[in-house]
């Protein structure tokens, strides 16, 4: 927590601009070009700061980078298009959701590698166990015995 | 004077430690008794000692000893008294030093209600807990020493980050580290366990009120650290997916399997390799986690590298006590026995398959939050993993476990009946289904189509577990009278179980209805001018400057009436604390009902007025209520009878009952 902060404090001495993230003037008329700008930017961090999304930071790089994903927009471009874009120009640093490559193959797998090991573990042990103690079910009278006592109760 | 009693303390304590981390176990092997009781009186000594250290650092801030350079980076003799006090952990000597207060506190614990455990496990117990604070002692002295005098001593102080100056912020650390570092308990009762090479289900009835202890603890301080990000940080948002709130988060769900994987063998006797392994697990996250947030590798790996002496201090730490334990458990494992018998649908089962989740997600965090790290220490690569990374995995992979909660609940142990546990949980899947219907009509547009599912989902966990409390007590099925008679009767972990399940819920549904509902405005507005928000009118009267005992604000007013009808006044205020020249945002906020509306205030805009940001956030609170419902059914199971610290006697008694009602 304490780093965070020290993070944001930095990243406010760095900025001597707006401290507001998102300014109105900022916003496209279009509603839905505005939404899916919106969008856009929850996936795109900004550079200078700790894990914040552009439109959270009242950073210069974090301005310049909302504009850059409307003007985009405004030109057409489709969602993956502008992220592709912005990434060309800014590095993939910038992607919130790192894209799946080489690099990332490792982190986009383990967690279903992950799940996987633990299925077969809890499978292995299910199977361990059967084979190795064998309790059987009970008789007709043993469970006429326990619906009386279980009754009693 | 006090300074140098304090750090002479410290010193002492870390003296302490040392007899206390060697003497009992040595003890132990030899057989002496005298030796092995060592550990008792030195628990209570160390923590005296370092109570004292803390004391001693406290004074310096109460007082402003600006010749203690700690004080002088981190207080102002202006600032408020409160923050005089908290302040002294709002820094990393002091709350390394807080750390260690409360390991050691959590040891004491330990000495003084531990009478019933067993003297050999009560020593090994006590020694290993002295390992962990002989380490983090030592830490502290030879890296970060909060007691260095600065002569001569600089007039004023440099002030608190203002951004910590918030009584959210005040009590979030201590809650935290209650919890992460009460799970030491449950790592030094695993480590024993193995260095006795014994185990068996009583083992789990003295870990788990330790755990549930600290669980509750993190609980609470995960919350609050949330609600603090929601209103202090100014952009309304609750969870980050920041590897901070990762670093809380990881325990937290480890130690969330460990209460339930104990569970299991306290019943059942079973799952206790399991069990310790996942004991040692819990702390090592907990490890950690101090070590992501303490190191600085956050920040930056190259900062990391280029001043290492903390980071790879931490680091050794974490390597000697996790790889140690997993060392040990390699070697010992194999002499626990094993435990019950029992069929893949059972209550049993159904907690395996808890565990089964719990620790796959756990592993998604892990990796999430670590990887980018990893990848830039080796290939030089950066990357950024963030919450669409988290929301595509953890998401996923929660979904389930959160599904099954009531089934799990309902199945008998060894062996369950599914059909019947359905029919049992009808009522509960038909209000559910009602609620996905409600929540259908009255959503308001542009939300996911899949919200009104979640809301399902949160009503499932809300009747679910209460219709299993329900059966138990024969609700309208027996006379009124009856049915008292056995709700009084139940014990109360089964209520706790039913109130941790159901604030699960709630904070589904909180959580679902926010992020698929909540509406926002983002404009200029100049006095007199109205912004409209979810049926809400706010009207802005304008800013006026006000002066706090260390800050200058500007405060703007905001008139908010629903149909014509006021409902209330919201002061939204931007800070500039004098002494760091920092700004802060104070967001305004008002509860209507479980809703909030949420005022950000900007700064003035070009063409005249004032840039702010609105928020309607529908039943935002219930995610930190669900949390506070969490906590009220950990505090009710804590004080069930058989869970009760230093009660285990007269557990045999409700334990057969809790057995007897349950199948």
């Amino acid at each position: 927590m304490i780093r965070r902060l020290v993070a944001i404090f930095l990243a406010l001495l760095v900025v001597s601009g707006p401290a507001l993230a998102v300014l109105p003037e900022e916003m496209l008329k279009d509603q839905a070009l505005e939404a899916r700008a919106r969008a856009l930017s929850a996936q795109l961090r900004c550079l200078q700061c700790q894990n914040q999304t552009i439109d959270d930071s009242n950073a210069e790089i974090a301005r310049d980078i909302r504009l850059v994903v409307r003007e985009r927009l405004m030109k057409g471009d489709s969602d993956r298009q502008v992220l592709d874009f912005v990434s060309t120009r800014y590095g993939e640093f910038v992607l919130l959701e790192p894209p799946f490559g080489l690099h990332t193959a490792l982190l986009w797998l383990a967690p279903a590698a992950f799940l996987a090991i633990g299925l077969v573990s809890v499978a292995v042990f299910y199977r361990n166990r059967r084979n190795r103690v064998v309790e059987p079910p009970l008789s007709d009278g043993e469970k006429a015995a326990l619906d009386a006592l279980m009754r009693d109760d | 004077m006090m300074t140098e009693i304090g750090h002479f303390a410290l010193v002492l304590a870390l003296g302490v430690a040392i007899v206390q981390s060697i003497v009992p176990l040595w003890g132990l092997r030899t057989g002496d008794t005298a030796m092995m009781a060592v550990g008792r009186p030195a628990s209570l000594v160390q923590f005296a000692l370092v109570a004292l250290a803390f004391a001693a650092l406290t004074k310096a801030y109460v007082t402003s000893d600006f010749s203690v350079v700690n004080a002088v980076e981190n207080s102002h003799s202006a600032k408020p008294l409160l923050y005089k006090f908290t302040g002294v952990w709002g820094n990393h000597e002091g709350s390394m030093l807080l750390w260690v207060l409360i390991l050691v506190f959590f040891s004491a614990l330990v000495a003084v209600f531990g009478r019933s455990i067993p003297r050999t496990l009560h020593a090994a117990v006590l020694s290993v807990q002295a390992w962990v604070s002989s380490a983090f002692l030592l830490f502290i002295i030879l890296t970060s020493n909060p007691f260095v005098r600065e002569l001569p001593a600089p007039l004023e102080g440099k002030d608190l980050n203002p951004v910590l100056q918030d009584i959210g912020l005040a009590i979030h650390p201590p809650l935290l580290y209650l919890g992460y570092v009460g799970f030491s308990v449950a790592f030094a009762f695993a480590v024993a366990a193995l260095i006795e090479g014994r185990i068996d289900a009583a083992w789990a009835r003295w870990v788990r009120p330790w755990t549930l202890t600290a669980w509750i603890f993190l609980t609470a301080g995960i919350a609050m650290g949330s609600y603090w990000a929601y209103y202090e940080l100014g952009w309304g948002g609750w969870w980050y997916w920041d590897p901070v709130e990762n670093a809380s988060f990881m325990p937290w769900l480890a130690g969330t399997a460990l209460l339930h994987s104990a569970s299991v063998m306290e019943k059942r006797n079973a799952l206790k390799i399991w069990t310790v392994l996942l004991a040692i697990l819990t702390f090592s996250l907990s490890l950690l986690g101090t070590f992501l947030v303490r190191s600085g590798v956050l920040t930056s790996v190259h900062s990391f590298a280029s001043d290492p002496t903390r980071g790879v201090f931490i680091l050794t730490i974490l390597v000697i006590f996790i790889g140690g334990a997993l060392l040990l458990f390699a070697w010992r494992a194999g002499t626990l026995t094993r435990g019950g018998f029992f069929a893949p649908i059972s209550r049993e089962g159904a907690l395996v398959f808890n565990n089964l989740i719990l620790c796959a997600a756990c592993a998604a965090v892990f990796v999430g939050t670590l990887y980018p790290l990893a990848l830039e220490a080796i290939t030089g690569q950066k990357i950024s993993v963030g919450a669409p990374f988290f929301d595509a995995t953890f998401g996923k992979l929660i979904l389930p476990v959160l599904v099954a909660i009531p089934f799990g609940q309902f199945l008998a142990w060894k062996r369950g009946d599914i059909r019947a546990v359905s029919q049992r949980l009808t009522i509960a899947f038909g209000l559910a289904v009602a609620a996905v219907a409600v929540a259908w009509v009255l959503a308001p547009g542009g939300g996911s189509k899949l919200a009104p599912f979640g809301i399902g989902l949160g009503a499932w966990l809300i009747f679910g577990p209460a219709s299993e409390l329900a059966f138990r007590v024969r609700l309208f099925r027996a006379a009124p009278g009856d049915t008292l008679r056995r709700a009084a009767g139940l014990p109360r972990s089964a209520w706790g179980t039913m109130f941790a399940h159901m604030g699960v819920g709630v904070m589904v549904i909180g959580i679902v209805a926010v992020s698929a509902w909540q509406s926002e405005r983002i404009l200029v507005v100049k006095p007199g001018e109205t912004a409209e928000i979810a049926g809400y009118s706010l009207l802005y009267k304008g800013s006026e400057a006000r002066r706090g005992p260390n800050y200058t604000a500007t405060v703007g007013r905001f008139e908010v009436t629903l149909a014509g009808r006021p409902v209330g006044t919201m002061e939204s205020a931007k800070r500039l604390y004098t002494a760091r020249r920092m700004p802060t945002t104070e967001a305004a906020i008002l509860t209507r009902g479980f809703s909030q509306i949420y005022v950000s205030m900007g700064d003035p805009a070009n063409g005249g007025g004032r840039t702010v940001r609105i928020y309607h956030k529908p039943f935002v609170t219930l995610i930190w209520l669900g949390a506070l419902v969490m906590v009220f059914g950990g505090l009710l199971s804590l004080s069930d009878r058989r869970l009760r610290v230093g009660a285990p006697r007269l557990a045999r008694r409700s334990r057969l009952r809790a057995t007897g009602e349950a199948a």
